[in-house]
């Protein structure tokens, strides 16, 4: 009798956590079903090559607005990668225990948490306004801003996993701590460090509000970094609230590709660094 | 060739504990010193001193004076002083991210050696003195880690080896394997003590006797005494000596 009790509320549990995943599955795939669907018909060569067509035209494309992602994610990775890892491995291999090291880790912390549009209101202020313009820079910049503490904290994991034993085998054949680190930990974390950079930037290809006060978005191609550009999410956001059908249209194709755009980069931090010798 | 060592009025600290007391020891060159002693009696404080190891983690202190060849170490520069004095630890730790080859070389290379054929020559010398070479020679750009426990042990003595030391420490080298390839090991310590000053730390009193020249007994960050293997372990002076390798404590 006791038996069947147990037995019974094994399966009662089990159920629970099964019928939990799946209420956690559907909406998930539930955003991907719609967008494919909307999003696959609007899809053609056109999308990658033309530019906006005014309200009305069919034919138009995001090509600027691909090609405007692409550039500030670049920039934003250009600075927000080696700032965010050099910090990393200042706080874990320099300087673990100071008052200083856990005030940067408290206000890294702070600054994963902040809501992006806040990054875009201190770009917009204090670069958009004193340049005179949006611009891809100041864009960049705002993403670089939401990378570092992503980078930081996730170089910091990292470093933290590879042994200690690992360090002190280079000392002890009189390697220098700064080789020492360089040449054998982080290589050593190098697989993770690189899926932490990979991660912070699929998430910054995506954000929205910071680039609204800063890149502000543009019908045309961009002629210079100083200047307005488009990027997807907010050619999204623009298209997506006017009130034309076509725009529409664009717009699910628009968040089709950004969609696919975080996956490949997502699979590529899966897979590209796998260990050489496995 | 080995360097004598002598170590005066060593003490250590690690925080607030007082782990050597006061060590006051002759090491001899190209012979085999063994130190043991039950756990937390300073061992391994002891001989990470003496490659100026101890003092890298937060909250240690060292006073005293240890003399390599007539020459203080603390006149010297920490990071050229471990390329003379080399060490194996208790777990073998390869570089994760290396391969064998690179394992081996990994001290000569990152002090500046370039030269691919010395590299090849050192990483072959090294493997053929730590009795790995006819295992691995096949298959040197396999990583470090595809190696089992007691192979890695020996790629870690190599790699110790290859930056020709003329002192080695050795922190429990083979607690961390199994029979055959402690036997390995040992067999190693013996064939490398003609050149080497070997220093090596033991649980295994088994394994102090069959290896050591000379065994030192520490208890309580204290150098008991210190004498020729067989003199110790037939013969010890202080009682203390005597219950412990006689099983009393420890």
């Amino acid at each position: 009798m006791k038996e069947y009790i147990r037995k019974y509320k094994n399966w009662l549990m089990l159920s629970i956590f099964v019928a939990a995943t799946i209420i956690a599955l559907v909406p998930l795939f539930g955003v991907l079903g719609y967008v494919l669907k909307n999003g696959l018909g609007a899809l053609n060569i056109q999308f990658f090559t033309n530019l906006p067509k005014a309200m009305g035209l069919s034919g138009g494309g995001m090509a600027n607005a691909i090609v405007g992602t692409l550039i500030m994610v670049l920039i934003a990775s250009l600075i927000g990668i080696p700032v965010g890892i050099l910090a990393g491995i200042y706080l874990t291999e320099y300087d673990r225990h100071s008052w200083f090291s856990t005030a940067v880790r408290f206000a890294t912390d702070v600054l994963t948490g902040i809501p992006s549009i806040i990054v875009g209101i201190v770009i917009y202020t204090a670069v958009v306004l004193k340049m005179g313009n949006f611009s891809a820079l100041a864009g960049g910049l705002a993403l670089a801003i939401i990378m570092i503490p992503l980078i930081i904290r996730s170089t910091e994991e990292m470093l933290k996993l590879v042994s200690h034993s690992i360090r002190e085998a280079g000392y002890a054949l009189g390697i220098s701590k700064g080789k020492t680190i360089l040449k054998i930990v982080l290589p050593t974390a190098a697989k993770g460090i690189i899926t932490g950079a990979m991660l912070a930037i699929a998430r910054v290809s995506g954000e929205t509000a910071p680039l609204l006060f800063t890149a502000l978005g543009n019908q045309y191609w961009a002629r210079s970094l100083n200047e307005p550009i488009a990027s997807l999410p907010v050619q999204i956001f623009q298209y997506a609230t006017s009130p034309y059908k076509e725009w529409h249209q664009l717009a699910w194709a628009g968040s089709l590709v950004l969609i696919l755009m975080i996956i490949i980069i997502n699979l590529a931090a899966r897979f590209a660094f796998r260990s050489r010798h496995s | 060739m080995g360097q004598t060592l002598s170590v005066r009025k060593l003490e250590a600290w690690y925080g607030p504990n007082k782990t050597l007391k006061g060590i006051n020891m002759e090491i001899e060159a190209n012979h085999v010193t063994a130190i043991i002693g039950p756990s937390g009696c300073g061992k391994s404080t002891f001989v990470r001193c003496i490659n100026r190891m101890h003092e890298t983690l937060p909250g240690t202190k060292v006073i005293g004076e240890i003399i390599l060849d007539g020459e203080s170490i603390y006149d010297q520069d920490p990071v050229a002083l471990r390329k003379t004095v080399g060490m194996v630890f208790q777990k073998p730790n390869p570089f994760p991210s290396m391969s064998i080859f690179e394992n081996v070389v990994a001290g000569v290379r990152l002090n500046g050696q370039r030269n691919k054929q010395n590299l090849q020559a050192i990483a072959e010398r090294s493997l053929r003195m730590a009795a790995l070479w006819d295992e691995v020679k096949d298959r040197l750009n396999y990583s470090g880690i595809s190696l089992s426990g007691g192979q890695q042990q020996r790629l870690c003595i190599a790699r110790a080896l290859a930056v020709e030391p003329a002192v080695l420490l050795m922190d429990e080298p083979a607690s961390a394997l199994d029979p055959i390839a402690t036997t390995h090991i040992e067999e190693l310590i013996r064939q490398l003590r003609d050149n080497y000053t070997i220093l090596i730390v033991t649980h295994n009193m088994q394994q102090a006797a069959r290896i050591a020249d000379s065994t030192a007994f520490f208890l309580n960050g204290e150098l008991v005494e210190h004498g020729a293997t067989s003199e110790i372990f037939t013969n010890p002076k202080d009682k203390r000596t005597e219950d412990y390798i006689t099983g009393r404590f420890g």
